[in-house]
């Protein structure tokens, strides 16, 4: 049974399309990652899924709710960590468990019962009588999870859940999402940027860049596509001299800004005969490195751009609009 | 019913947990009651209207106090949209009308209480209650200042991107308001044309009510206050209900 239904789902502000015509569904029960830049598109494509946001084009179901013929249906069956904090910091943990039940409107006994369960799952049985001001960032996050899971809806979305927490929290972290839906069956859609996240948690990666979704399958099919092994070769000036390389064992060459990266298999064995040749072409070999491929290969190999160019490039921008509307 | 309640519980937790919030809004109701009035006790004398200046001056004074404090809550909604705590209310399976509401008669309350602890202060400056009724009628007044203009702060909450702007609202909107209110003056010994614009200051109204529950007399019939108040208020709870509803998370 499919969780999650998105047709065609497309969104614009002004001229700027910030979601172009996507579609995928996914199965109950799964992790299901959007891997992009900030900016791609992934909170804006939650953001209409949580019916935050209302799509110019296409529409979506979640669990058989349209998200724009049946708001309030979709609004019960889902549960929503959010990018940036959403706690009221003047109330304690506890209250803000019981504002968010009492909003569900979940009977007291249920209520109660459930919020103990929970802010013991996510270990802050101990803290509830506290004030959320007083909480470190992991500790917010993590009450932040157990209030999305208050109403036990089918379907949880994790805005960049580990945007800004130390690694520890984030194995935490990772390791919790992983029980939830292994044991609750809950269908988790989680964005973020980081490849490492993604590949470890996700049942499958939607990777997305300007708006669209450029690829979707296991991160193993989509690090399989890449081929055995990856060698990346940096160099300032392989352009010309490599066009023609075409031994059996090389299955595909990329070439980006300052570097070219060879897919093959058992690099080890193949790794000085290709040296070789690029000595005999008289190219200057700045750095080798011989890899499995990575999600980031994936992504450099659909989008011609690695996600730290991307994020860079945005900072830039948005750097850049600052300053003209400071002026 | 349950979510109105809900998120007007979530107001008075704030409330009552904020003491430097309590006590500061206090300082500024007590220094005009204290300054204007035994200042001007002696050298004032009200037309038509018995008792001293300080009696006089506490109805007004609990207005102001009330006024406040219902546009500062209705504000608020700023603060909770800044610091993220309004996606969670609006994402919820929950009309915005009723978020709105709680949102409403939490910062009401919050007034109400505010007014009453100046009324309690008064008592011990030569405040003297002319008995229960008239008590009664003075929190039905507040009750009405109170709902009308958290609901005027949530109308503007909604229009406003940041604090940036409160300043500007606080000197153009709630000080005249307070101040053409007659809440230091007699409306009648005022010429034609200042009069005339005391009138269309609905607070001008709240003050009259409750000089009528707390002295016992009053300029503005109580009856014609009770409708006109209760008018704004309704009129407001529309705009403010309106306007939070096309409110942009």
């Amino acid at each position: 049974m499919k969780t999650v239904v998105v047709e065609h789902l497309t969104k614009k502000f002004g001229s700027f399309v910030a979601v172009d015509d996507i579609s995928f569904d996914i199965p109950e029960g799964e992790i299901f990652g959007l891997l992009g830049p900030n900016g791609a598109g992934k909170t804006t494509t939650i953001s209409m899924l949580a019916t935050m946001l209302r799509p110019d084009a296409g529409t979506a179901t979640i669990d058989g709710h349209d998200i724009i013929k049946d708001e309030d249906g979709v609004r019960k069956s889902i549960g929503i960590v959010f990018q940036d904090q959403s706690l009221d910091e003047e109330l304690t943990a506890w209250e803000n468990m019981d504002f968010h039940g009492r909003l569900y409107r979940i009977p007291k006994k249920v209520r109660l019962e459930r919020t103990a369960e929970l802010l013991d799952l996510v270990g802050l049985e101990e803290r509830k009588d506290d004030i959320v001001k007083t909480f470190s960032g992991g500790m917010r996050r993590r009450l932040e999870i157990a209030r999305g899971l208050l109403h036990r809806p089918k379907v949880l979305f994790l805005d960049e859940p580990t945007l800004g927490l130390d690694p520890q929290t984030r194995n935490y972290l990772w390791e919790y999402i992983e029980k939830l839906s292994r044991e609750m069956k809950i269908t988790v859609i989680i964005t973020t940027h980081y490849m490492d996240e993604a590949d470890r948690l996700c049942g499958r990666i939607a990777i997305v860049d300007k708006g669209q979704i450029v690829a979707l399958d296991t991160p193993e099919n989509l690090k399989k596509r890449i081929g055995g092994d990856v060698i990346t070769i940096k160099s300032p000036d392989y352009s010309q001299k490599i066009a023609d390389l075409n031994e059996s064992w090389i299955e595909n060459i990329e070439q980006y800004d300052g570097f070219f990266s060879v897919a093959l298999h058992d690099a080890e064995e193949h790794v000085s005969e290709l040296i070789e040749l690029l000595i005999n072409r008289k190219v200057k070999i700045t750095s080798v490195s011989v890899h499995k491929p990575t999600l980031e290969d994936v992504f450099l190999y659909y989008t011609g751009r690695t996600i730290r160019d991307e994020e860079s490039g945005v900072k830039e921008r948005m750097r850049m609009t600052g300053k003209r509307m400071r002026h | 019913m349950d979510i109105i309640y809900t998120i007007w519980l979530r107001n008075m937790k704030r409330y009552l947990r904020s003491k430097s919030r309590i006590i500061g809004s206090l300082g500024m109701p007590l220094f005009f009651l204290v300054i204007l009035g035994f200042g001007l006790n002696s050298v004032v004398a009200i037309p038509n209207v018995s008792g001293n200046y300080v009696e006089f001056l506490v109805p007004g004074i609990v207005s102001m106090s009330v006024l406040f404090t219902s546009i500062f809550s209705g504000i608020q909604i700023i603060w909770d949209k800044q610091f993220g705590f309004l996606k969670e209310t609006l994402v919820a399976p929950v009309s915005r009308t009723e978020i709105m509401l709680g949102q409403t008669f939490g910062g009401a309350t919050t007034a109400i209480i505010q007014g009453t602890i100046i009324l309690v202060l008064s008592l011990f400056i030569g405040l003297s209650v002319s008995g229960f009724w008239g008590l009664l009628i003075a929190f039905g007044f507040m009750a009405l200042i109170g709902i009308g203009f958290t609901s005027v702060g949530i109308a503007i909450a909604s229009k406003m991107e940041d604090m940036n702007g409160f300043q500007l609202i606080m000197s153009f909107f709630i000080f005249p308001i307070f101040g053409l209110s007659g809440a230091m003056f007699p409306i009648d010994s005022l010429p034609p044309a200042f009069r005339a614009l005391t009138m269309f200051d609905p607070l001008t109204y709240g003050v009259e009510g409750i000089r009528y529950g707390l002295n016992g007399v009053s300029q503005i019939h109580p009856l014609v206050c009770f409708g006109v108040l209760l008018a704004f208020s309704v009129v407001m709870i529309g705009i403010g209900a309106f306007l939070f509803r096309k409110l942009k998370s």
